[in-house]
C-alpha cells in the first residue's frame, strides 16, 4: 500500500458524503441518490461510479474481488483490482464466497451471494427513463408520481419491431413495488439474482452522480406483459469447459470456418467446477489410467 | 337541464409581470359542448387554454370539473399526482403541432397505447389490438401501426395525435389550433372526423383557434377574446352573424369571403 | 307551438360610428299545431330577419320568443342546442357544411345527432334522397360540388328528416322544378299532417296558397326609418 494516498484513495470528507448517499440509497431501494461524484484517475466508463462506492465501503480488513463481464482477469477489472491494493492495501480474492465486497461490470456472480457481502455495479446509465424521455426534470417527476407507463412503451416497441422483448441486458425491475430502476447492463439472464438476495447490492453511475441501492432481501422484479411474460434466457448449451447447463455463456469464435465455442462468463464459477472434477465437450481428454 | 357542467370556470385571472394575459374569465361548458375561443394573436387565448388545462397556474380563479368519482373539484387545488392522472385519464390535450403531443421515436402503436399502458394495461394483445382499432378510427390503416409518426403526413400525424388522446375515452378535450398549419383538404377531413368523433363520444372540448371557419363548422359556442378580456360570447352562429361587440363586429367583416 | 310577442330587435354598427339601426318593434305572431303560416312583406321587411331571432340565430332585443317550453329571447347557448336539436327544424336558403362529407351523411346528421344508430339513420337519409331525386350516384360525393338546386334539395332532405313538432322554411321550393316542387310540397303537408307548426317565407305565391292555412305580414312589425 502507497502511504502517498489516504485509505482507498479518496479523503474522508468525500468517503464520508459517498455514505451518506448510499444510506439515503439503502433507506429509499431503487432510488437515484444524487452525489457529487470525483474525478478518478480513471476515465468515464471504467467504472469510476463503481470505484468511488467501493472506496467508501472497504475497511482494511475487506477481502475485495473484481470482475468484468463475469471475468477476474480483464483489463478493466486487472486494473481497478491493482488500484485498490495500491490505494487500501486490501487482500483481494477471486473467489465470489472468499470476498466480503465484489465490484462488477455487467454480471453477478453464478455462486449465491450470501449476508454481509456486497456487490458494488458500475452503471453507465442510471436512468431507464432516459431514452424515451430525454427532459431529466420530467423524468424525476415521473420517478416521483410513479408514472411508469413509459416504461412499457418501451418494451411494447420491443415486441412491435421484434416480436418478443428483445431487451437482452439492462433489463428494466421493478423495486420493493415501488421504484423502477436500470440494473446496469447486466444479461436479463441475471436479474432473477437481483431479487431477494442475502447480499448488499450498491450501484453507482460516475459520469452522471448517481447512487442507488437495493439492500438485502429486497423484492425486484422484472417489468413485462401479461402475454409475452419475463424471460431470463441464455444461449442453450453447456459450457464446453465445465459442462455447467446453467450458467450464462460468452461465445467463443474459435477459427473463421465457423468454429465457436460457449464457456461460463463467470471464470471463477467455471475454474471452481473444473477443479471439482466436472468437464465439458471441449475439456482436454485425460487417458483413461 | 339540471344536470352538472362538467367544466365550470370562475374568474380566471393571468398576468406575466403585470402585464395581462386574460382577466377575469367565467364560463360553464356542459356535457357534450363544444366551446370555441377566437381572438387575435396576443388576445389571451392561448394563456387562458393554459391554465384550465393546467399547464400555467393562474393568479387566481378556479377550474371546477366535474369528476367521475368524486364530482365537481376545483382542479387548481388538487394535488399534482391527481391533476396529472386526470390530464392522462379524463381529459385530453391536442396541441397545434403534432410535434409537442407525440413522441416521434415510438410507433404509431406506442403512442397510441401509451395511455393504456398508464393506467396499468399490461397486456400487449389487448393493447395492440385497441392501438389498430383506434387507428381505424381516425382512418390511418392498420400495417401503419408500427411505422413512426415521421414516416407520417402532417394530416396523418395530427390523426394519430387525436387516437393518442382519446384512447382512454375521455370527456374532456382541449384543443389548441387543432387545424392550424394543415392543408386547406386536410383540414376539413380533420373536421369532420372532429365532429363525428364529438358527437359518438359525447366528448366536450375547448378548442382554441382564429379560423372562423372552424369554429362554424365545429362549435356550440363561441368566446370571442381581446386583449386578455372576453369582449363576447353565446351561441356560435349568433356571435358570428349578429356580434354585438365592436371588436367582435370587426372581427367578422374582416374575413375573405370565398 | 310558435309565439312570438311583442319582439323587437335593432343593430348597432360600432364600426359605423355606432349607428343603431331599428329594424322590428312590436312583432308578433302565433303558429299552432298542424298549421303552417306564411310570411308576407317586401323585400327588406324582417321576414329572414324575424325567422332567424325565432332560429336563434339573431339575438332578440325586446319581447318573447316561445317555441315550446323555450323562451328563445335570452336563452342560454345550450338550450337553443337543445331546441334545435330535437324540437325546431331549419330549411334554410344556404348549405353550410364540412367540405368533402358525404351528402348522405349531411342529410342524416341531423338523426345521428338525436342518437339514432348510424344504420338506420343513412337508411331514412337515403330513402329521403331518392324521394327529392338526388341520383344515388352523388350521395357519397359533398353536396359543396352540387349546383344550386340539387344543394337546395339536399337541404331540404336534411331540414324534413327528423319530425321536427316546430319547422322554419326560407324559401323551400326556390330554385327548383315542378317534379321536386311537388315532392316538397307534399313534405310540407306530411308535416302539418304530423302536427307541425310551420312557419315559412314563400316568394312561390302558387306554393304559398297551396300550403299556407294564413299569411302573416310583417311589414306592420317594421319600424319607419
Amino acid at each position: 500500500m502507497s502511504e502517498h494516498y489516504n485509505f482507498a484513495y479518496l479523503d474522508e470528507q468525500t468517503k464520508r458524503m459517498i455514505r451518506r448517499a448510499i444510506l439515503k440509497g439503502v433507506a429509499v431501494p431503487g432510488y437515484q441518490v444524487p452525489f457529487a461524484s470525483r474525478e478518478m484517475p480513471m476515465p468515464y466508463g471504467w467504472g469510476t461510479g463503481g470505484v468511488q462506492v467501493t472506496a467508501a465501503c472497504l475497511t482494511p480488513e475487506d477481502q475485495l474481488k473484481v470482475i468484468d463481464q463475469g471475468a477476474d482477469d480483464t483489463t478493466n477489472a486487472v486494473s481497478i483490482r491493482k488500484f485498490f491494493q495500491k490505494t487500501a492495501g486490501v487482500a483481494v480474492t477471486e473467489r465470489t464466497t472468499e470476498a466480503s465486497v465484489i465490484q462488477t461490470r455487467h454480471r453477478i456472480p453464478e455462486t449465491p451471494l450470501t449476508e454481509g457481502q456486497i456487490l458494488v455495479y458500475q452503471v453507465p446509465i442510471p436512468e431507464p427513463l432516459r431514452f424515451l424521455e430525454p427532459r431529466e426534470t420530467e423524468t424525476r417527476r415521473m420517478h416521483a408520481l410513479e408514472e411508469y407507463g413509459l416504461m412499457h412503451v418501451k418494451l411494447y416497441e420491443d415486441i412491435a419491431r421484434n416480436g418478443a422483448i428483445a431487451t437482452a441486458y439492462a433489463y428494466p425491475v421493478k423495486v420493493e413495488g415501488r421504484y423502477v430502476m436500470d440494473p446496469s447492463p447486466i444479461p436479463k439472464f441475471d436479474n432473477p439474482k437481483l431479487s431477494n438476495s442475502p447480499a448488499l447490492q450498491l450501484f453507482g453511475a460516475g459520469r452522471e452522480q448517481r447512487i442507488y441501492a437495493i439492500p438485502p432481501y429486497t423484492q425486484v422484479i422484472s417489468l413485462d406483459f401479461e402475454d409475452h411474460p419475463f424471460e431470463a434466457s441464455k444461449a442453450p448449451h453447456p459450457c464446453d469447459l465445465c459442462g455447467d447447463e446453467g450458467s450464462y455463456l460468452d461465445e467463443v469464435i474459435t477459427d473463421d470456418q465457423g468454429g465457436r465455442m460457449f464457456v461460463c462468463s463467470d471464470t471463477d464459477h467455471c475454474e471452481s467446477r473444473r477443479e471439482a472434477g466436472h468437464t465439458g465437450r471441449l475439456s482436454p481428454q485425460e487417458d483413461a489410467a | 337541464m339540471t344536470e352538472t357542467p362538467l367544466l365550470k370556470v370562475e374568474g380566471i385571472t393571468k398576468t406575466y409581470a403585470g402585464r395581462i394575459g386574460c382577466k377575469d374569465v367565467s364560463f360553464d361548458l356542459w356535457p357534450g359542448e363544444v366551446m370555441g375561443i377566437v381572438g387575435e394573436s396576443g388576445s389571451g387565448k392561448s394563456t387562458l387554454l393554459s391554465c384550465l388545462a393546467g399547464h400555467l397556474a393562474p393568479d387566481t380563479g378556479r377550474v371546477v370539473f366535474d369528476t367521475r368519482a368524486e364530482g365537481p373539484r376545483d382542479v387548481l387545488a388538487m394535488s399534482e399526482p391527481e391533476r396529472r392522472m386526470l390530464a392522462r385519464t379524463d381529459w385530453a390535450f391536442v396541441h397545434q403541432n403534432p410535434r409537442d403531443g407525440l413522441r416521434m421515436g415510438v410507433s404509431a402503436g406506442g403512442n397510441v397505447g401509451e395511455r393504456l399502458m398508464a393506467v396499468g394495461a399490461r397486456h400487449y394483445g389487448n393493447i395492440r389490438a385497441e392501438a389498430i382499432d383506434w387507428l381505424g378510427r381516425v382512418e390511418i390503416a392498420a400495417d401503419r401501426v408500427d411505422d413512426r409518426p415521421r414516416q407520417f403526413s402532417g394530416g396523418m400525424q395530427q390523426r394519430l395525435q387525436i387516437a393518442r388522446n382519446l384512447v382512454t375515452g375521455p370527456r374532456l378535450v382541449f384543443m389548441d389550433e387543432p387545424t392550424g398549419g394543415l392543408d386547406v383538404s386536410v383540414q376539413a377531413r380533420l373536421l369532420d372526423l372532429l365532429r363525428g368523433l364529438v358527437r359518438e363520444m359525447g366528448l366536450s372540448a375547448v378548442i382554441v383557434t382564429h379560423d372562423l371557419a372552424v369554429v362554424r363548422l365545429l362549435a356550440d359556442r363561441l368566446m370571442v377574446m381581446k386583449g386578455g378580456d372576453v369582449v363576447e360570447q353565446g351561441l356560435t352562429d349568433q356571435v358570428l352573424d349578429d356580434p354585438q361587440h365592436a371588436y367582435t363586429q370587426l372581427l367578422v367583416s374582416s374575413v375573405l369571403q370565398v | 307551438m310558435i309565439t312570438v310577442r311583442n319582439v323587437a330587435k335593432e343593430f348597432t354598427l360600432h364600426n359605423q360610428g355606432g349607428a343603431v339601426l331599428p329594424v322590428m318593434a312590436g312583432a308578433s305572431l302565433q303558429v299552432g299545431p298542424g298549421e303552417c303560416v306564411g310570411l308576407i312583406g317586401a323585400s327588406g321587411a324582417g321576414k329572414s330577419t324575424l325567422m332567424r331571432m325565432i332560429w336563434g340565430n339573431y339575438r332578440v332585443d325586446g319581447g318573447s320568443i316561445m317555441v315550446g317550453e323555450t323562451e328563445v329571447a335570452g336563452a342560454e347557448p345550450r338550450a337553443v342546442i337543445a331546441l334545435r336539436r330535437s324540437t325546431l327544424g331549419y330549411v334554410s336558403q344556404f348549405l353550410r357544411v364540412v367540405p368533402r362529407v358525404p351528402t348522405l351523411e349531411v342529410v342524416a346528421e341531423p338523426l345521428l345527432s338525436l342518437g339514432v344508430p348510424k344504420d338506420e339513420a343513412l337508411s331514412r337519409a337515403g330513402a329521403m334522397l331518392a324521394r327529392l331525386n338526388i341520383p344515388e350516384r352523388l350521395w357519397s360525393l359533398s353536396p359543396t360540388t352540387f349546383s344550386g338546386g340539387e344543394q337546395q334539395r339536399v337541404n331540404i332532405a336534411r331540414g324534413f328528416i327528423h319530425t321536427w313538432p316546430a319547422m322554419l322554411l326560407d324559401e323551400p321550393t326556390a330554385s327548383l322544378d315542378a317534379g321536386n316542387r311537388a315532392v316538397v310540397l307534399d313534405l310540407i303537408r306530411e308535416a302539418k299532417a304530423r302536427g307541425a307548426a310551420i312557419l315559412g317565407i314563400f316568394h312561390d305565391e302558387d306554393a304559398r296558397a297551396q300550403v299556407c292555412d294564413r299569411v302573416v305580414d310583417v311589414t306592420g312589425f317594421g319600424v319607419a326609418q
